[in-house]
């Protein structure tokens, strides 16, 4: 029974590995193929917990919560990457190990390769007869010229695409007085191979360049309202690590209009937003942004990823002073764009501070038991509020979100009866607030646009890639292992052509080339085969 | 009677149709089996009557290939039947199948592939189309009962569960892309179903030469299905377009979610699962060149790589939340 002693003092004689032979062992399994194999599964496999469980990067509000329902599960999992599969350290080790793999591998093969190239192609056999075979046929070309006809219909084009893209010939003349014609193809499946592998690196690098010198940032814009392209005008900016943000090209954006459209049965049926792009040094350009249809502005992409109205409220403090006056850009909640907002008024006058909790129902309707939007077109918008008194919290200098109110240290506005009070205002109104507090006003219904700008400088460089790989991808799986051979003999006054082929067992397509081959060796037409079809 | 009437009533008699070229189809593989099972007794029921006769060894040479001629005139060919009416069916199954699928569209006033009814009535089209397509080429009848038997389950789910009325696109589907990355997507699903049903009847064929599984009286209709060398390199091919043909999908997508989206990857469930596929078919194709890997084991890898497409489809459509959402309405 044969078994294998690894152990080194077991067997005195066994040379030891050594520090640069652990290397090198470490490397061949890295880059043999079994492992790269496990390394493939082991890569789907890690892929899928980040489908199933909710990922800080693709929705954070998710994740948060999903924390704080799973007390003992939620840290755990995010401790150990699964909450961020993507940028986890494990996810990470299996495709850098699989690209060092890839690379392990495709480099010494595209050395091969390039000598496998440079070396001749295998003479004609002596003996056909093995092969699917044509001929003999009788012409009167000459023997050279019917050779040199048939090396043309298998390789037209000279040069390296030629090289690439025909036959690799060769061309002998035998002791017999016969010259041998051996083509073939083959060696473009391997290139693709590589082609294929070596765009996968240039893919992940150019992956890995956008990243750095990416940017992106969210922007809400009310109608009628500009943005400058600067770090502080965005609502959430991040950019890659070496993108400098001096380089934010200075243009601004005004939303003209942003057109909303609905089915009657309130399905989305088109948003534009028709935009005043306006470079630096520049004319003001028109134009317009809308879903699939992104702005290039000097490089960045400037998309429209939502919508909403922003109603412009006025507020009124006790002493008749208007202590807030702007549009407010509302959260739609549901497809009929019910919509909510905070107000937070801190500069009044006299008094406490005042802060609002509304909600927006664009087509109002009351019915016998709740109020509502019917349509999510403002045809009878209303806004319903609460009203609050006291401290926002606003002077402790910590960010706050603008969209929640921290009710801390306000009170809800009361009537008589001690009930809080609930304002109801149509567009155009404005109501008083008990206890002479001051009054407040919906005056117009905007809409505003949430805009998303990035930058990546390296789509260019992600599309050449993705190309290459398709096109390296194909070219390795479909290009063809074909083999064809001509001889050609004087006999008598005539020349005598033969040929044969031979491809694998699937390729029914070689008898075609050798068909086009025999034909312009002998300098007649092709004659086309019908179709056979291949029985099993 | 209107176009939308005239969709569900011809995709309703494809679906019936296909359900007879299943059973004809089914028919046919167990004729095939019987007289191919027929046939080898026969040679060895000869043989063994050369033994016997020994005593004339003149007339013995000559004897297996008169029985072999006259079992093969004997038998006029029970299973062409059969293989015929398959063969009509399915073919005018198809033709109802596409006329659905264009009154779908005509109806809709936009490609049929925007929900989930849609895809599965477009997907099952193109597997169909796919069979048809290759069986033009290269006799393939045994996968028929397959292929017919799943495209039956995917319009009758489609035509009784998945329903839904015409709708407009909503924005997010307003774009080129759509007639481009979606249609590869579920032309790819046609062309991987095929090849799937050739994988699994490649492993039970495998298993029944080994002896394992798969041997008795009740798995004959194997006898009919080519050796699991050939349905392997049949169905390398299939997975070989499909393969490629993913890739232009996931990339379309990429591009697509660049143009609407302003990234071209964010690991949304829809992409981490057509990534999940591209790794798996990836993994399959180095199998199949691996030792030790080749043959049973490459074949899982494509089975895998086959369910994970049919679950992105499925459970990712309907239970993930991800942009994708649209789909699974």
């Amino acid at each position: 029974m044969a078994r294998m002693k690894l152990d080194n003092y077991v067997v005195p004689a066994a040379p030891r590995l050594g520090f640069r032979g652990w290397l090198r062992w470490i490397w061949r399994q890295v880059t043999s193929m079994r492992v790269a194999l496990i390394l493939l599964l082991l890569l789907a496999l890690a892929s899928i917990p980040g489908s199933v469980l909710p990922q800080w990067p693709q929705n954070a509000a998710n994740t948060r919560e999903f924390m704080s329902r799973h007390e003992f599960w939620g840290p755990l999992l995010d401790r150990l990457g699964f909450l961020d599969v993507f940028g986890s350290a494990w996810f990470t080790a299996i495709y850098v190990l699989l690209f060092a793999s890839l690379v392990g591998c495709i480099a010494p093969r595209a050395v091969h390769h390039w000598r496998e190239l440079r070396r001749p192609v295998a003479a004609t056999p002596r003996s056909l007869k093995r092969y699917d075979g044509a001929g003999p046929e009788a012409t009167d070309v000459p023997v050279d010229d019917a050779v040199e006809a048939a090396r043309t219909a298998l390789r037209p084009r000279a040069g390296i695409l030629g090289a690439i893209t025909g036959y690799r010939v060769r061309v002998d003349r035998r002791d017999d007085g016969s010259v041998a014609l051996a083509a073939e193809t083959g060696h473009v499946r391997e290139l693709g191979n590589l082609v294929f592998h070596a765009s996968l690196v240039l893919l992940l690098l150019a992956v890995a360049y956008g990243t750095l010198f990416t940017y992106r940032g969210q922007a809400i814009v009310v109608e009628g309202r500009s943005f400058t392209n600067a770090v502080l005008a965005y609502d959430t900016y991040s950019s890659g690590k070496l993108f400098n943000p001096a380089n934010l090209d200075p243009f601004t954006l005004r939303l003209d209009s942003l057109d909303a459209e609905f089915s009657d049965t309130g399905r989305p049926l088109h948003f534009q937003a028709n935009v005043t792009f306006t470079d630096p040094g520049a004319e003001p350009v028109q134009t317009d942004i809308s879903v699939n249809h992104p702005l290039d502005a000097d490089g960045a992409n400037v998309y429209l990823q939502g919508n909403g109205y922003a109603p412009v409220i006025t507020v009124k403090d006790a002493a008749g002073e208007v202590a807030f006056s702007g549009p407010v850009v509302f959260l739609a909640k549901d497809a009929v764009y019910t919509s909510t907002g905070v107000i937070k008024v801190p500069d009044v006058s006299t008094g406490e501070q005042m802060g609002f909790k509304a909600t927006l129902y664009p087509s109002f309707a009351e019915g016998p038991f709740a109020v509502g939007s019917v349509s999510p077109n403002p045809d009878n918008p209303v806004i319903e509020m609460l009203a609050y008194t006291g401290d926002l919290g606003l002077d402790a200098g910590v960010p706050q979100n603008v969209y929640t109110l921290d009710e801390t240290h306000l009170s809800p506005v009361q009537d008589a009866d001690g009930q809080p009070v609930t304002l109801r205002l149509a567009l155009g109104e404005a109501v008083e607030l008990p206890d002479g507090l001051g009054s407040v006003s919906f005056d117009a219904l905007p809409r505003y646009g949430a805009f998303d700008l990035r930058s990546d400088p390296s789509l260019p460089w992600l599309l050449t890639a993705a190309i290459l790989t398709l096109a390296g991808l194909a070219t390795s799986l479909f290009a063809s292992r074909r083999k064809v051979w001509i001889v050609a003999r004087a006999e008598g006054g005539t020349t005598v052509v033969t040929g044969a082929a031979h491809a694998p067992a699937h390729d029914a397509g070689v008898g075609g080339v050798l068909e086009r081959a025999m034909a312009a060796a002998v300098g007649r037409d092709v004659v086309e085969d019908a179709g056979e079809r291949e029985e099993e | 009677m209107n176009v939308t009437d005239l969709s569900v009533m011809a995709l309703g008699g494809a679906t019936v149709l296909y359900a007879i070229a299943m059973f004809a189809y089914a028919i046919r593989l167990a004729r095939v089996a019987d007289e191919k099972v027929a046939a080898k007794a026969a040679r060895v029921v000869d043989r063994d009557a050369v033994a016997v006769g020994a005593g004339a060894p003149v007339a013995a040479p000559a004897a297996p290939l008169a029985a072999e001629v006259t079992v093969a005139s004997s038998t006029p060919k029970r299973s062409a039947k059969a293989a015929g009416i398959a063969r009509s069916t399915t073919l005018m199954g198809a033709l109802l199948h596409g006329v659905g699928l264009l009154a779908r569209g005509i109806d809709a006033g936009h490609v049929p592939w925007s929900n989930m009814y849609e895809y599965t009535i477009s997907g099952s089209f193109f597997a169909v189309v796919a069979f048809l397509v290759i069986q033009r080429r290269k006799d393939i009848a045994f996968l028929g009962a397959g292929v017919t038997g799943m495209a039956t389950i995917a319009l009758g789910l489609a035509l009784t569960v998945l329903y839904k009325d015409v709708d407009t696109l909503p924005p997010a589907l307003q774009s080129y892309w759509l007639l481009i990355h979606v249609s590869i997507a579920t032309i790819v699903t046609g062309i991987l179903t095929v090849s799937f049903i050739a994988t699994v009847l490649q492993l039970m064929r495998d298993s029944r030469a080994r002896g394992t599984r798969w041997t008795g009286d009740r798995a004959r209709f194997l006898e009919a299905v080519p050796t699991a060398a050939k349905l392997e390199a049949l169905s390398f091919r299939m997975n070989a377009v499909g393969f490629v043909l993913w890739t232009f999908t996931v990339m379309a997508g990429a591009i697509w979610a660049e143009h609407a989206w302003g990234r071209y990857w964010g690991w949304d469930p829809k992409e981490v699962w057509s990534f999940v596929i591209w790794v798996l078919y990836a993994a399959y194709l180095h199998a199949r060149t691996t030792q030790g890997w080749a043959g049973r084991r490459s074949a899982w890898l494509a089975i895998a790589g086959y369910v994970a497409l049919i679950m992105n489809f499925t459970v990712v459509n309907l239970f993930f939340q991800g942009l994708h959402t649209y789909a699974g309405s």
